[in-house]
């Protein structure tokens, strides 16, 4: 990958970026302080890092002779963020923007074969529309999306990259953001099925509206369910009945762990809670901008939530006359108080990048949910332990550890603070210098 | 809605008895005369002109003032994320269960006109639509609050232009010239199309009773599918839900009985109906209900030859007449549209009020619950300043289930408090609006 990237970035760039030329097998940092995450903060110890996991860490840990060490002196080691919803490694996939839960935003009709031929609406569930559940997003990957070197710039090593073109988008990964190969990265898939409410519109084929989109959903369990049981019937006794027609997009439901399905506000974060449960499905929901008016609904249904980053705002090309709705106003007042209000009312929840890329936007993005009345602490943990543990990987990410991923970000003050700097992110142990600001020089150059 | 969720919870925790005195008291069923109505524990307990007065009561002072059932509106489509799956002509598995919106403000609207049952039905863009919703105007509380507990489920036919409407020639979608229109398009064709459905919904009912039989003799056969929407039209066969068909023309009416007829169903109520005074008795003899418009034609080719007798006309035939909003706007003033029908076709007062009363009432087979005021009936009632089929008569309590849900008085002080509330939060954006520098920030990189 660094080969490839090589090629673009500009010589000064190079120079500051050492990459993985020159990678210990063993890395020790020491005289930092060490924010663990699952335990209480170090102010002054030490990290030894081998083979790519972590070997030991406390305030008398003694550096291997072996080891390359670090001085961190001045510095913070925090376990590295992870961004718990996105698209990065996935070329294809759009922008994961804030979601459309009412199903009535417009873009063209979601389509299984974004590139193929034209084909007829569909007609019903039977021709299976919007359906790519049995896609794999670890099978998708592509580790020269140029994305993921902004992210880990962003302090974020890992991501839980997900397909979402479709309505059944696919199968998402937990991956970790570096590697030679696709191979390299994927940490844990499949970590379940990605749900859109995306209607097709009027006249555009089946489903061409929210109700149709959840009615679809809903005959697709009913057919995975049958599917399964009459193969099992099947198996047990093929002479003498007919066997069941193989169909990929009930495989691809019938292997999902858990489903991801958006919601925004009250009757969505409502309407979704319910209809994970029936579809009798771990559910995580994403989105949640208003979630701070149904934090105790969600908690009575035991919900995991994702919240996206990219607090509402007035549209910039507004009209200037035109005054929003008191509940359009409340919503951009308090959308970025939700984690405050999850975290009071116990709600497992993790916060992700959506639309956002620059540093600076994600950081701005955070401390505004911190002044909002989230901790420090708590606005760490939904980026890092809590996402591992809603997507049941924090027995290897999340926090500083002994025997988990070597997946840190090493800083030179407190994380979302404006003037803090990222020094280095090590994922999987090896460590990445960021590139300097304007990350769009490169490309400019090339034009 | 802050100060309005307040009223409602202490309505509901409070809970003591209500006496509504000095009221002109029309039950629509009993007669009208000077008194009281005592509601206990939602309902209502007693009605006459002098009642005993439960220690504790709560009195609300109606003098000079008239008190009548809540009105039911039998056709609406407030209150739902979408209305129409029209990419099928057959949407019998969606449901506008799936998308009520307990938020929308055409519920307070209603609510204010005196509205507090309504069946929200799926558009009429196919011959067999969507399932319906009935609900009660229960501003501010949550979709599950909304429902109507216990109301029989219902679905929408459609005939005429609407279902044959083909769609446009989705050509940019299909490319190479080649057109993709939905049949029918004829009424031939939504005929046909009926016949096919309840034919396909016979086979599928034989399906699941031979498995079934097979099952109980002690096989394991494979089971049939699901199908969400023949299980609907096995409903309807069953006589387990209401079939409420949109129409216009006398010979599609004729038509749909008969087809109802010999497939043995029945039609619950035939709306809009505007040329239901031609077949007035054919309507009577099949047994189905008609809910109209008072005086709104000639909007489409179908809909010319009407007459504002149509709703007397089909009374005096003996056919179950109610009128219907099918708008938002109309919706608040269903009363006046009701005291037309006495300046076309003169009928009675009483005759008047029950077209929005107690016959839709009957059309939804509610009328054990609601639609006069009777003991033992729901405590569903509204309060007028004058007569509420002068169109000078304003609405100025409305109580459901007994709880006081909506006050004039209140609503107009609240428009100052919203006001304020909202004043306060566009100033506070305006301050917080970050002073954006206006350099074509060049750190965005391609996407």
């Amino acid at each position: 990958m660094l080969k490839h990237l090589s090629g673009l970035v500009c010589l000064a760039a190079l120079a500051l970026s050492p990459g993985n030329a020159e990678t210990p097998e063993v890395i020790a940092i020491r005289n930092a302080k060490i924010v663990t995450v699952s335990g209480p903060v170090i102010p002054k110890g030490a990290i030894v890092v081998r083979n790519g996991l972590i070997e030991a860490v406390g305030e008398s840990v003694t550096p291997p002779a072996d080891a390359w060490i670090i001085d961190g002196a001045g510095l913070t080691v925090y376990p590295g963020l992870i961004d718990s919803l996105s698209t990065l490694g996935l070329p294809d996939a759009a922008p994961m923007g804030a979601p459309s839960a009412t199903g009535r935003r417009g873009g063209g009709p979601p389509t299984a074969t974004p590139s193929g031929p034209p084909t007829p609406p569909a007609r019903g569930p039977e021709d299976r529309p919007s359906n790519t559940s049995y896609l794999l997003a670890a099978d998708q990957l592509s580790a020269t999306d140029r994305r993921i070197e902004a992210a880990r710039n962003a302090g974020f090593t890992s991501a839980v990259a997900f397909p979402n073109r479709n309505i059944f988008s696919g199968q998402g990964a937990v991956i970790n953001l570096a590697g030679e190969r696709p191979g390299n990265m994927v940490v844990q898939s499949p970590t379940g099925q990605f749900l859109t409410m995306r209607s097709a519109g009027f006249n555009a084929g089946y489903p061409g509206s929210l109700m149709g989109v959840i009615a679809y959903i809903r005959q697709i369990y009913l057919d995975a369910a049958q599917y399964k049981a009459a193969k099992e019937i099947y198996n047990a006794q093929p002479s003498g009945n007919r066997r069941p027609d193989y169909d990929k997009h009930l495989e691809g439901v019938l292997a999902s762990p858990r489903i991801l399905l958006p919601a925004g506000n009250p009757k969505e974060i409502e309407r979704m809670l319910r209809f994970g449960a029936e579809l009798k499905q771990d559910t995580i929901l994403y989105g949640l901008h208003e979630g701070y008016r149904a934090a105790a609904l969600i908690k009575q249904h035991n919900g995991k939530v994702l919240v996206d980053l990219r607090w509402p705002e007035k549209s910039r090309d507004a009209d200037p006359d035109q005054i929003d709705s008191l509940r359009a106003l409340e919503a951009r007042d308090k959308a970025a108080s939700t984690p405050a209000e999850l975290k009071k009312a116990g709600v497992p929840f993790a916060l992700y990048a959506g639309a956002l890329s620059q540093p600076s936007d994600i950081s701005k993005a955070v401390k505004k949910a911190i002044d909002a009345g989230l901790s420090f602490d708590d606005a760490l943990r939904a980026l890092t332990l809590s996402p591992a543990e809603i997507f049941g990987v924090s027995n290897r990410l999340g926090s500083i550890d002994k025997g988990k991923i070597a997946n840190l970000v090493v800083t030179n003050g407190d994380l979302f603070q404006e003037r803090t700097k990222i020094k280095y992110v090590l994922v999987d142990g090896i460590k990445y210098e960021p590139s300097p600001e304007q990350p769009a020089a490169p490309s400019e150059a090339t034009r | 809605m802050k100060f309005l969720l307040f009223l409602t919870a202490a309505a509901l925790t409070a809970a003591p008895p209500i006496v509504i005195q000095n009221a002109t008291v029309l039950t629509v069923t009993k007669g009208s005369f000077k008194g009281s109505v005592v509601i206990q524990d939602g309902k209502i307990k007693e009605v006459g002109e002098k009642v005993m007065i439960p220690p504790g009561a709560q009195i609300i002072d109606a003098s000079g003032q008239y008190l009548m059932p809540g009105i039911i509106d039998a056709h609406s489509h407030i209150a739902a994320d979408s209305i129409n799956e029209g990419s099928v002509s057959v949407s019998s598995m969606v449901g506008i269960e799936d998308v009520l919106d307990p938020e929308a403000i055409s519920i307070y609207r209603a609510l204010a006109g005196g509205v507090t049952t309504v069946n929200v039905l799926h558009g009429s863009a196919n011959a067999i639509g969507g399932k319906c919703q009935v609900i009660k105007t229960r501003w501010g509380k949550d979709r599950e609050g909304i429902l109507f507990e216990g109301a029989k489920p219902g679905i929408k036919f459609a005939l005429g232009e609407n279902p044959k409407r083909q769609g446009m020639s989705s050509g940019t979608r299909a490319g190479g010239g080649q057109q993709y229109l939905r049949y029918p398009g004829t009424r031939m064709g939504v005929e046909d199309v009926i016949r096919q459905a309840f034919n396909d919904a016979k086979i599928y009912q034989a399906e699941w009773k031979s498995f079934n039989e097979r099952k109980g003799r002690g096989e394991n056969p494979i089971p049939p599918k699901r199908d969400l929407k023949l299980d609907a039209l096995v409903e309807v066969l069953e006589g387990k839900r209401l079939v409420h068909a949109h129409c216009y023309r006398a010979d599609e009416i004729l038509m749909l009985l008969r087809v109802a007829d010999e497939f043995g169903f029945k039609i619950k109520t035939l709306q809009h109906v505007l040329e239901g005074y031609k077949v007035a008795k054919e309507i009577k003899e099949h047994g189905a209900g008609a809910s109209t418009f008072s005086d709104w034609w000639a909007y489409k080719v179908e809909a010319f030859d009407a007459i504002p007798y149509n709703a007397a006309i089909m009374v005096k035939k003996g056919v179950l007449v109610s009128l219907n909003s099918d708008s938002g706007e109309l919706m608040r003033r269903l009363n006046t549209e009701a005291g037309k029908t006495m300046k076309y076709g003169g009928l009675t007062e009483t005759e008047a009020l029950s077209l929005i009363t107690i016959n839709p009432a009957k059309q939804l087979d509610l009328d054990n619950r609601i639609g006069s005021i009777e003991p033992g009936k729901d405590a569903d009632l509204v309060i007028y300043d004058k007569h509420p089929l002068s169109s000078f008569a304003k609405v100025q309590k409305v109580l459901i289930d007994g709880s006081v849900y909506f006050e004039r008085d209140r609503d107009i002080t609240d428009r100052q408090l919203r006001e304020q509330r909202k004043k306060q939060l566009l100033e506070k954006e305006k301050q917080n609006q970050p002073q954006q520098k206006k350099n074509a920030a060049p750190g965005r990189r391609p996407a």
